[in-house]
């Protein structure tokens, strides 16, 4: 049981300052899956990959990853567990000072005494995989935004991690890119038997590729299920989501003063 | 209304006191982690071509310049006293002493400073120093120690460009202009101008100097918050900063350095 999850989420609760994100998270990811984190803007979905990542410790409650609990760590232990685990951020991360080859070589180069021809057969694999073998030699300033993202891909999957987390990776994306970088995301986690954390506000891109989601609101997990239980189901947050309807749980207005009061219409202003 | 600017200056105070304090910390992490700069030379190499190459062109005329307003002034107060075979130790022991280390770093401060805050702001920015830390390598060690090392190689082989330059301005007014004699300009600098007193004072300044910039330019940075102007105002606090540090550094030094000299 301990060796089908390789990601395992406990009680976990964080706050930046007073103001609290995370309350009580419990998730797990079993190895060979895609998971999904999903919920609206701001709802802490980021922070729970920064806390996978062991970018930061949870005020309260375990994150295990591996088997290893994250706040056990220190730094060397977190250095090589991170070797372990890619992470794909929203607008790709990529080094702006070097070409697509070496920042798919970076890693490589960093945590390996391979010579440069074997790190030349490897870094073009990686960038076959993702499509852009013929970019190698492209500076990250003369991609796409889909381009950059599947590039920063190749870079996450260098060192064949374990884990690999995806920060919005449909964010900004026309409609192909969209699809392509959904069914990457499927083909990879078969292919090299990864496990896939997505934290996404993409629905419907999403329900295509994954094995199980995680709806996150108000720093608590209010729905989980598979793709086809989400779709299903009747829970109003879930329903309002999966269907983008602006009237629900969720309101359109930043908690404010009555509209009234904020216009001075009481009649006893001054 | 007293009381909020009491408070006010209060805030101010503590929050600079903690930044002092981050920024020491920032520099005793830059120390523990500088193995890898020295290790892999190449990355602290790379680093003195952008800080400290790019720099010499600015250094080079700026230095030519001084030193050819130098031989004119000098010899306008000199020739008042019938002293203008003198000029070659007033350009050299100026140059040497006070103006190659603080002007050189001035203009380093302000080419090269500003360029490290803006690149590390910015890499922090778009997430290149998180992704860095990601893939489990150190950004202190990998990206800001490089760039430390290599500014404080830099600083004082530029000072001493700017010194040479200056002196090369200085003999071209001095003596292939105006006609001073040219044996008097170099054998009076040469029996004036003492190693220990002038040369290698003058090299500890621009060290010094060169410390003081690298790291506030890279605390900047690395501080700065991750937004447009976030960056802007970084990059400005940077020159600023460092200017008046290079300047108040300057005046504790001399003080030190040259207090028993006749």
């Amino acid at each position: 049981m301990q060796h089908d999850n390789l990601v395992e989420i406990e009680d976990v609760a964080f706050d930046y300052g007073a103001r609290p994100v995370l309350k009580g998270i419990n998730l797990t990811a079993r190895r060979g899956q895609v998971i999904a984190i999903m919920g609206s803007s701001g709802c802490g979905k980021t922070t729970l990959l920064r806390l996978i990542g062991g970018q930061i410790k949870p005020g309260q409650g375990t994150v295990r990853v591996a088997g290893e609990s994250l706040g056990e760590l220190n730094q060397a232990g977190l250095y090589r567990l991170r070797r372990k685990m890619g992470m794909l951020f929203q607008f790709g991360a990529l080094f702006t000072d070097m070409s697509v080859f070496d920042n798919v070589a970076f890693q490589l180069r960093e945590h390996s005494d391979l010579p440069e021809d074997a790190i030349h057969d490897m870094v073009l694999m990686k960038l076959h995989a993702v499509g852009l073998r013929g970019a190698s030699q492209l500076m990250p300033a003369e991609l796409s935004g889909g381009m950059a993202r599947r590039v920063a891909l190749a870079r996450a999957i260098a060192l064949d991690p374990q884990l690999v987390m995806y920060d919005e990776p449909f964010a900004g994306l026309d409609p192909i890119s969209l699809g392509v970088t959904g069914n990457l995301i499927r083909r990879l986690t078969d292919t090299l038997g990864l496990t896939s954390i997505l934290v996404t506000h993409d629905v419907q891109e999403s329900l295509k590729i994954v094995d199980y989601v995680y709806f996150v609101s108000e720093g608590v997990i209010v729905a989980e299920g598979t793709a086809d239980d989400i779709r299903a189901s009747d829970l109003p947050y879930v329903h309002q989501f999966v269907h983008g309807e602006a009237e629900g749980p969720v309101t359109f207005h930043y908690p404010a003063a009555p509209y009234v009061e904020d216009l001075r219409l009481g009649g006893q202003s001054a | 209304m007293l009381k909020q600017a009491i408070a006010r200056l209060g805030n101010r105070t503590l929050q600079g006191v903690g930044r002092i304090g981050f920024a020491v910390r920032f520099f005793v992490a830059i120390m523990l982690h500088s193995g890898t700069a020295f290790r892999r030379f190449g990355l602290t190499i790379r680093e003195m071509y952008f800080s400290g190459v790019q720099s010499l062109v600015i250094i080079l005329v700026s230095g030519l310049f001084v030193g050819m307003v130098l031989g004119l002034q000098g010899y306008e107060t000199l020739q008042t006293y019938g002293a203008e075979e003198s000029l070659g130790i007033l350009v050299a022991l100026s140059l040497v002493r006070e103006l190659g280390p603080v002007v050189a770093a001035l203009l380093f401060a302000s080419r090269a400073g500003s360029a490290i805050t803006a690149e590390i702001g910015l890499m922090k920015a778009t997430e290149q120093l998180s992704a860095m830390e990601m893939m489990a390598v150190d950004p202190i060690a990998r990206v800001v120690a490089p760039r430390f090392w290599a500014g404080v190689i830099s600083m004082p082989l530029l000072a001493a460009l700017f010194s040479a330059m200056g002196i090369f301005g200085g003999y071209l007014v001095g003596v292939q202009l105006i006609g001073v004699d040219e044996g008097a300009f170099w054998s009076q600098m040469q029996s004036a101008v003492d190693f220990e007193q002038d040369i290698l004072n003058g090299v500890i300044k621009s060290v010094v100097f060169g410390i003081a910039i690298t790291t506030i330019a890279l605390f900047e940075g690395y501080d700065a918050p991750p937004t447009a102007e976030g960056v802007s105002g970084a990059t400005t606090r940077t020159v600023v900063t460092s200017s008046l540090a290079v300047l108040a550094l300057d005046f504790v030094l001399t003080a030190f350095m040259f207090r028993g000299l006749s």
